[in-house]
């Protein structure tokens, strides 16, 4: 069935229909792609490239690897170093760099750092090893939450004393209220800025959980479509065209849709919510590039108040990190962030290959910022996938 | 990081169950989903089974994309209702 999303001939149909409808329009379209998984499918799969010229793909600030904060990482890496501790985290945040290094060179260093597949996993080392502290990064989106929800609860059940989390997951509207907010109040006094994003390509599997009813705020509040669509190239492209249309149509009529409807249901996935909800409540969240967003995070409620690491080792912090001597040669890459463009790259404001480091100091073996470090990265994706094309 | 892939239940054990993943098996809870069954196809993200994959609305999405790019429609069946919100 995958295959059929594939297939070249129908994706051929399909952007020349755009193309025409572009044509119709008289003038190009800019859109933004919220979702990492959606960047990196759009690069690899050469849709940003037949679309050149007439469709404008932005990334958006949904790769969690990418706006997970400074100060998140920091307090990992700070725990890495405590006596019989360890940290537990995705592979993808093992690079991303912290204000005092990364959680990779904190391993190196010493620390004991665990890369693990699911949350379940964490909860089954730390009944391996009862003596033992397992701290568990808990960063990602809707998606990855209730994952996270169910291991506090097997740990819960098991009566683990050992296991707990730094709750550092986000929420996907809370952060498109926050960079639509100040494109409406541009756009409303008439002043300049960047030129809009006039629609968005919703995440799938974020959408799963939450459902489409979710975003009818984007239509509702600030007169923009979405659509909702999974990853293979024909799932994106009927996205983007469903979305010219919607540009086309110009008076009103603005909504948004559910393309992936063999995974996404209109209310999402109701047990997935719940089990969230049990264990989780929103509070402000510090993203990278978009500073703090009121409820765009999720962190433990009360009653599971004992599996919050940041309550458990609080003090344990910035002192460590600030006298290990393996963090002090982070200093040049601290200076070089001051030239990295991440906040814009996340915000959809420039392209990642308008950033002046992209390609030149910045890459994925040696990455300055975290949109080029995470493969779901905006930069990333161009740098692995489209460097011919901007090299052009 | 919301990576998830299609995969199909072979087996079930209580809260768990084993995927078939291009050919590998995998094992992953089932919590999440409501009365999963041995053959359905899921999504699958970060160890756990997060949502079914509805076959009838997949082949309305290709039929609709066979449509728009102007191709015949080919063995695509009828457009079922139902699916369409």
């Amino acid at each position: 069935m995958n295959k059929d999303f594939r297939d070249p001939e129908l994706a051929g149909g399909l952007v020349k229909a755009i193309r025409r409808d572009i044509n119709d329009l008289g003038r190009p379209v800019r859109l933004m792609e919220v979702c990492g998984t959606h960047t990196v499918a759009i690069s690899r799969s050469g849709i940003r490239n037949l679309l050149d010229g007439v469709v404008e793909l932005r990334s958006g600030p949904g790769c969690p690897v990418c706006v997970t904060s400074q100060e998140d990482i920091d307090h990992m890496i700070s725990l890495a170093y405590l006596p019989n501790t360890t940290v537990l985290t995705y592979g993808d945040m093992l690079r991303v760099p912290g204000a005092t290094g990364t959680l990779e060179e904190a391993r190196a260093a010493g620390g004991d750092v665990r890369v693990l597949y699911s949350a379940l996993d964490g909860v089954r080392a730390a009944g391996a090893e009862p003596s033992r502290q397992f701290v568990f990064l808990a960063v990602g989106f809707e998606t990855t939450a209730p994952g996270t929800a169910l291991a506090v609860k097997e740990a819960a059940r098991r009566g683990l004393d050992n296991f707990t989390l730094h709750p550092a997951h986000k929420t996907i509207p809370a952060a498109l209220r926050a960079l639509l907010a100040p494109a409406r109040s541009q756009a409303s006094t008439g002043s300049g800025g960047p030129p809009a994003i006039e629609g968005f390509i919703l995440p799938g599997h974020v959408s799963a959980v939450i459902g489409r009813k979710a975003y009818d705020f984007l239509a509702a509040d600030f007169g923009l479509p979405g659509v909702i669509t999974g990853f293979e190239p024909v799932d994106i492209l009927l996205a983007v065209r469903e979305l010219v249309r919607s540009v086309m149509a110009r008076a009103g009529g603005k909504r948004v849709v559910n393309l992936y409807p063999r995974v996404v249901r209109e209310d999402g996935n109701a047990r997935a919510q719940a089990l969230t909800r049990e264990v989780l409540e929103p509070c402000p969240s510090a993203w990278r590039g978009l500073g703090t967003i009121p409820d765009s995070g999720l962190t433990l409620r009360e009653e599971w108040r004992a599996f919050n690491a940041v309550k458990r080792f609080a003090g344990a912090g910035g002192l460590q990190s600030s006298l290990h001597p393996a963090l002090g040669g982070s200093r040049s890459r601290a200076a070089g962030i001051s030239a990295c463009r991440c906040g814009d790259v996340l915000r959809g404001l420039i392209a990642a290959p308008e950033c002046p480091l992209f390609g030149r100091g910045c890459t994925p073996i040696s990455p300055v910022g975290p949109c080029m470090v995470s493969s779901e990265g905006s930069c990333a994706a161009h740098y692995a996938h489209e460097r011919r094309r901007h090299a052009r | 990081m919301c990576l998830a892939v299609p995969a199909r239940i072979v087996a079930l054990d209580g809260s768990h169950c084993v995927l078939d993943l291009a050919g590998n098996r995998l094992r992953a809870n089932v919590s999440l989903v409501d009365a999963p069954q041995v053959g359905d196809w899921v999504i699958v993200h970060a160890g756990y089974v997060l949502e079914r994959i509805d076959q009838q609305a997949a082949t309305d999405s290709l039929a609709l994309a066979r449509e728009i790019a102007g191709l015949s429609s080919g063995p695509s069946p009828s457009l079922a209702t139902g699916n369409d919100e």
